[in-house]
């Protein structure tokens, strides 16, 4: 029997010619990502270990994303040990601020992820890489720790679930709602343990970045990967930027899945995601008109230059609304001097949003935009649970930049459309 | 081990375990003073050392943050016992050594405030205040093998202390 992409790559660097689902094994990694939250932990195991330097310094990826601008004392001493740690090892990606951005949106923009790779990252949502066509999944710090000391880690092999999305999207519809979609489908925990791989005709027309949105999710319905089998658009996008070899892998047309999944890509309007779990997912027009205070664009999900092309695409010409605070936040540097070439920020600043610079602050309920008791965000991110970008009984909806600029404009949850015709500028 | 019941129902994230504006420390205590906080602020007050949290499916969704467990652990909690965990935060507790169970039954059975024993080499639970007793899916002998170290750091310095010794005895 055929191999599933994710199972060949486990397979690869297991040193075996096959692997099946359920086997425990020891594999190679080719890259170990830690962030400033959860570096601090990863150095405190890495060095209870008992050995004098990471496996090689050149695969390992240090980003000061969540806290960073330091938000406070604390954060800035836990920025400075990983800052520290990455000069006593020649670590050679730590990222110094200015030159890091977001971290799932900054390794595939930086080359530093290609396809065939085994990487652990330590942040849940790692599993983005898989839309190069690598296996990447979220680990803890000990596990970050171990495989910074020793190269290696174990896995279980996990099951295939397929999701074939056929025909081509309809306007304002993107990956974002493709993969919100799919978790309404399956479930929060629908795919725990379990691997996601994407294909279908909707798959292939997407541009890379649309497709590392749909990975990065997979972990919303619980699963240990996402994966998007690499194509000539991956190639296009990794030839120019890779910093290692890649291998590129595909799965059998006799490959086991657990599930298979097809649905018409066509038939989707954009969704949105109501509080408090993401799979609790409806379509827009169910949402239309629920009043927020915030709206929040950025993010590893959706803060990439297309993001920021669509936003400005709704909001040219047009205001926020005044009731709102719209946060527009580049995922890297690069993203933010190319919005800043093409025009995009003089747009948001025109419209009355903040620009901000690249962090994972408001996703978390961090900083630079938390929120208060009681208060609506419409936001480009992942997760919308109780507290996750501030007070307990705060309430975050999730949807793709489209809706968002939508959003911020009207002032209420809105179509793009609706708000494009309602608010006609003379350009 | 023994201790009182504390219970959560489905879907108890990391957000709600320790919630991320939490995470500039990874001091055990301080964070075990924020455990739980977003679904009980006095959580932390109310935990004897020892206890149990027993929880639905799903527990420990969302992030990697280890801070999870080491909160948990932190605030005095001695065991978890859900009907599932997700999969980052099953691994991270048993990387650093924090006791689950998974058992369906039981999560369901045990009320708050039962008081609850645990074996955990036999995966057995008993439910002391209405005499039930659940046994837990065993772990994986592997990840049986890591927790009994105590966790993966000192199972990877057991590991790579023989390397040497055999390695200089060779």
């Amino acid at each position: 029997m055929g191999m599933t992409i994710t199972e060949k790559i486990l397979a690869a660097h297991a040193g075996k010619k096959e692997v099946r689902p359920g086997d425990l094994i020891e594999a190679k990694v080719d890259l170990v990502m830690a962030n400033d939250i959860t570096a601090a932990p990863a150095i405190a195991a890495f060095e209870k270990i008992g050995v004098d330097n990471v496996w090689d310094p050149e695969r390992v990826v240090l980003v000061p994303s969540h806290f960073a601008p330091a938000r406070d004392i604390a954060s800035a001493a836990q920025i400075k040990r990983m800052r520290e740690f990455a000069r006593r090892l020649n670590i050679k990606w730590f990222f110094e601020l200015g030159q890091a951005g977001i971290e799932h949106a900054l390794l595939p923009e930086q080359g530093l992820a290609v396809p065939g790779m085994l990487i652990l990252g330590a942040d849940s949502h790692s599993c983005t890489y898989g839309a190069l066509g690598a296996f990447s999944t979220g680990v803890g710090s000990t596990d970050a720790a171990a495989a910074m000391a020793t190269g290696e880690t174990w896995l279980r092999v996990p099951e295939s679930n397929l999701f074939i999305f056929h025909g081509k999207l309809r306007p304002w519809v993107s990956g974002k709602d493709l993969i919100l979609y799919t978790i309404s489908q399956v479930g929060d925990d629908g795919c725990r343990y379990q691997a996601m791989e994407f294909t279908g005709e909707a798959i292939r027309s997407l541009s890379m970045e649309q497709r590392m949105t749909i990975t990065n999710m997979a972990i919303e319905a619980g699963a240990k990967s996402g994966i998007i089998a690499p194509d000539e658009t991956t190639l296009e996008y990794v030839k120019p930027r890779a910093k290692f070899p890649w291998t590129v892998y595909q799965s059998d047309p006799d490959a086991h899945y657990a599930r298979v999944f097809e649905w018409d890509a066509s038939e989707l309007e954009p969704q949105v995601s109501f509080p408090h779990l993401p799979s609790n997912t409806k379509p827009l027009s169910e949402a239309a008109g629920i009043e927020v205070d915030q709206v929040v664009i950025g993010s590893c999900t959706n803060g990439r230059i297309e993001d920021l092309r669509i936003v400005a695409e709704v909001m040219r010409g047009r205001k926020v609304h005044p009731r709102i605070r719209c946060i527009i936040f580049p995922a890297t540097p690069e993203v933010y001097k190319q919005a800043l070439r093409e025009g995009l920020i003089d747009v948001f600043v025109e419209a009355g949003a903040v620009v901000s610079t690249s962090t994972c602050g408001p996703c978390l309920g961090g900083h630079m935009g938390v929120l208060a008791e009681g208060e609506r965000c419409l936001s480009t991110t992942n997760r919308n649970y109780v507290g996750r970008m501030g007070h307990p009984r705060s309430y975050t909806y999730l949807a793709n930049p489209a809706v968002a600029a939508a959003t911020a404009v009207a002032g209420v949850i809105a179509d793009p459309d609706d708000v494009i015709k309602r608010t006609e500028v003379a350009l | 081990m023994r201790g009182r019941a504390h219970k959560f129902g489905p879907d108890i994230d990391t957000d709600v375990i320790i919630p991320a504006y939490y995470l500039n420390t990874i001091d055990p205590v301080e964070l075990g003073k924020h455990c739980m906080e977003a679904a009980d602020p006095d959580f932390s007050k109310k935990v004897k050392p020892g206890d149990i949290i027993v929880a639905g499916k799903n527990f420990g969704s969302g992030s990697s943050r280890e801070h999870a467990p080491i909160a948990i652990k932190g605030c005095g909690i001695g065991a978890v016992v859900a009907e599932s965990f997700a999969r980052i935060f099953f691994r991270n507790a048993i990387n650093i050594g924090l006791p689950i169970l998974e058992s369906p039954e039981a999560a369901a059975a045990i009320q708050a405030g039962d008081e609850v024993e645990i074996d955990l080499e036999a995966g057995r639970i008993t439910d002391l205040t209405t005499g039930q007793t659940f046994q837990a899916t065993p772990l994986p002998p592997f990840m049986m093998e890591i927790f009994r170290a105590g966790g993966l750091v000192p199972y990877l310095r057991q590991k790579i202390e023989r390397q040497r010794a055999a390695a200089q005895g060779a």
